[in-house]
């Protein structure tokens, strides 16, 4: 926080005057500092969380808010007076809203203001302080986060302009690094090579063999990536077969007519608990020329494996498990930590470029360039007449620039007192950062 | 003539590098600027042959030399319009630096004087050139393909050199590609040879005359029609196919080149 310096009565504007300005502050929990248990206590539904921003909007100590809630992270981003009764007020939010004592929090709650504030939001938004770098939800998390504060009125000047920078640099990171280049999650992983075996998965039939929760995850996967084809489920117990087939609008088949669906079926994930082989080399081998030598992809994350490796021999047939799986995405995993620091940069010149802006939002750097843009101008004019009036005195040359300074002098004062007037308004960067724009400051 | 030579050589030889630096870099600009000094070459290519053109008075094709830079010429042209239908980059990598290749060895390659002028003026044996030698263009690039199967196929098999794996296509575009590609090929090589065969009545008398040519284009042909009936009744497809199309290739170098050095024939007036 920024002491408060009373100097209402000059209209003059001294150097080391420092008016109150918004600070940036961001207070939250991770996925590293705090345990899932304590997460899960913490997050905020969509509800809550206009519940918690109308709260907060009533505070007198801050002055925007917004509020970031998924399953790795909790987090307050706020524009406030006074950094120490916007944190109290927060924890009050907590123990009411979620009734968590503050004490329970130390440990795991982080503050950042200022730079370090406005840095982290940027890695936020970028992906950088994810759980799994480089992951691309996390983008559109805070899109809604922020649309949600938007929509709430709760944010402002400072907050609008940092989201937007947030985002940008978040773009530009995906752009020009390869953080999310390559899959780093198993079921993208098989979604991925299976997009390098057959050209299109749209009309691929994928066929289950067991109804577990990672075959799940993969279909999942496979769904969202617009593939139309049949969704054919093999299970031991029919009825769970039946039902999981009904979640994606597929069909149930016997375990005992895998063969039989081996020619229509393209990619196979297998999940099931069966100590030996569920397909073997011999079930699979006169299928190929059935199936006219379409290839088939067996996708095996069962461990003790359901599909026998020897299938991999086979022409046109491809098996990988979870461990080779696995191997896909470590490498992949530190091709994003090497392009992380690419990355990281980007934000330092982005956090650079903010805190310039930031700077200037104060009242003296505003009013200093106002008075510099004045001054050039009505020096700029006075030259130029002055060398039409020849006949004009040094003496008098020197009364007239006198008179325009104080012109100049006299516009500035009311503005400098309005904008020193604490008491006639709530936020004073909603005024700088329009009078800014009015007489063009930021260059 | 030299200067336009080495102007088309450096031509496709930049795109050869341009085309291996967007292997590893996999930046769409140089697959671009690759693709625009094939181009280039291929421009520059074309106004050598038609020079040579109005020079003989008859398509340049009367001796080994002439023969092959048609060749190479055939190959970077019918790569430039197929890239257009299919978008498969990355074969610029085999066919730049193939027509970059050819060109080096036409450049070593004296020209000897021709056959006689009057053989080559006549409409049937234009034809017959052009189509066979498109079509020829087309069977290489299959077989490019061919290679292109193989790599990823190891790739995605072996689990463990992701090098190919990322950059090159999915195996069912390659197939479904080199599949069109042999189409293609095969089918204006059947009307080259047609083609082929009416010249030979005109000039010879005769439509088939057991020449070494003769017997291996009746061979390449069969391989190819072995090729695609399988496909369309066994199933190959995927590797054996992959492999059958470079066999087949094989098999027109060997009756494009391995005839005239090794075996004598009647061709032999026109690639000396």
């Amino acid at each position: 926080m920024r002491p408060l310096q009373n100097n209402e009565n000059s209209p003059m504007i001294s150097p080391n005057s420092k008016p109150e300005m918004p600070e940036i502050l961001l207070i939250g929990v991770n996925h590293k500092t705090a345990p899932v248990e304590l997460r899960e206590k913490l997050a905020l539904s969509s509800e809550e969380i206009e519940h918690a921003l109308e709260l907060i909007q009533q505070s007198p100590h801050i002055l925007e808010a917004m509020i970031i809630s998924t399953c790795n992270r909790v987090e307050a981003l706020l524009a406030v007076k006074n950094r120490a009764e916007a944190t109290k007020t927060m924890q009050d939010l907590i123990a009411s809203l979620k009734s968590i004592a503050p004490h329970q929090l130390t440990n795991a709650v982080y503050a950042h203001t200022g730079e370090s504030a406005i840095r982290h939001i940027f890695r936020v938004s970028s992906s950088l302080d994810s759980m799994i770098l480089g992951e691309p939800q996390i983008l559109g998390q805070v899109k809604d986060a922020y649309k949600a504060a938007v929509k709430k009125k709760s944010t402002g000047v400072i907050l609008n302009r940092l989201m937007h920078k947030a985002f940008t640099v978040a773009k530009r990171i995906r752009t020009e690094t390869g953080i999310g280049g390559h899959a780093v999650s198993i079921s993208y992983a098989a979604v991925e090579l299976a997009k390098k075996i057959f050209d299109s998965l749209e009309d691929k039939t994928v066929l289950l063999v067991g109804a577990g929760e990672m075959a799940e995850l993969a279909v999942e996967h496979l769904i969202r990536n617009r593939r139309a084809g049949g969704i054919l489920v093999a299970n031991r117990t029919f009825a769970a077969g039946l039902a999981l087939a009904g979640r994606f609008g597929g069909s149930a088949i016997r375990l005992e007519e895998i063969s039989q669906y081996l020619k229509t079926a393209d990619i196979i994930i297998s999940s099931t608990g069966a100590p030996g082989y569920v397909i073997t080399r011999d079930m699979v081998k006169p299928v190929m020329r059935l199936r006219k030598n379409r290839p088939l992809f067996f996708i095996d994350i069962a461990v003790p494996r359901d599909i026998e490796p020897e299938i991999n021999r086979i022409p046109n047939a491809y098996v990988y498990d979870i461990d080779d799986l696995q191997g896909l995405i470590s490498d992949n995993i530190e091709t994003r930590t090497k392009e992380s620091i690419k990355a990281e940069r980007i934000i330092d010149e982005a956090v650079l470029r903010f805190q310039g802006w930031y700077d200037n939002l104060d009242i003296v750097p505003t009013i200093i360039a106002l008075r510099a843009k004045l001054s050039a101008i009505a020096e700029a004019e006075f030259a130029k007449t002055a060398s039409l009036l020849n006949h004009l005195s040094d003496q008098d040359r020197r009364a007239l620039a006198r008179m325009t300074e104080s012109l100049i002098n006299k516009i500035l004062h009311e503005p400098t007192l309005f904008l020193k007037n604490s008491g006639a308004h709530r936020n004073k960067s909603v005024y700088l950062d329009f009078l800014r724009n009015l007489f063009h400051l930021d260059e | 003539m030299a200067p336009i030579f080495i102007l088309i050589i450096v031509l496709y030889l930049t795109s050869s590098i341009g085309y291996l630096a967007f292997l590893f870099s996999q930046k769409e600009s140089f697959h671009r600027i690759s693709y625009g000094l094939l181009l280039a070459g291929f421009l520059a290519h074309t106004g050598l042959i038609a020079y040579k053109m109005i020079i003989l008075e008859s398509i340049p094709v009367h001796n080994l030399h002439q023969t092959l830079s048609f060749a190479a010429w055939a190959l970077a042209g019918v790569y430039l319009f197929l890239k257009y239908k299919f978008r498969l980059n990355i074969l610029g990598l085999y066919a730049a630096p193939l027509a970059a290749f050819i060109m080096v060895a036409v450049y070593w390659i004296p020209e000897a004087p021709g056959a006689h002028g009057e053989l080559f003026k006549n409409l049937w044996l234009i034809l017959h050139v052009v189509i066979i030698f498109i079509g020829e263009a087309a069977l290489a690039l299959a077989c490019g393909t061919g290679i292109l199967y193989l790599i990823q196929d190891h790739a995605i098999k072996s689990k463990t050199n992701r090098f190919f794996h990322k950059r090159l296509p999915s195996l069912e575009f390659l197939d479904v590609t080199g599949y069109v590609f042999i189409f293609t090929g095969f089918t204006l090589l059947t009307i080259g040879l047609i083609t082929g065969f009416i010249y030979a009545q005109q000039v010879w008398g005769r439509f088939w005359s057991w020449d070494p040519k003769e017997i291996w284009s009746g061979i390449t042909w069969l391989i190819y029609a072995a090729l695609l009936h399988e496909r369309l009744v066994a199933g190959w497809r995927g590797r054996r196919a992959a492999i059958m199309a470079i066999i087949g290739f094989a098999a027109v170098i060997f009756t494009f080149l391995g005839v005239n050095l090794f075996l004598e024939g009647h061709h032999e007036t026109f690639t000396k």
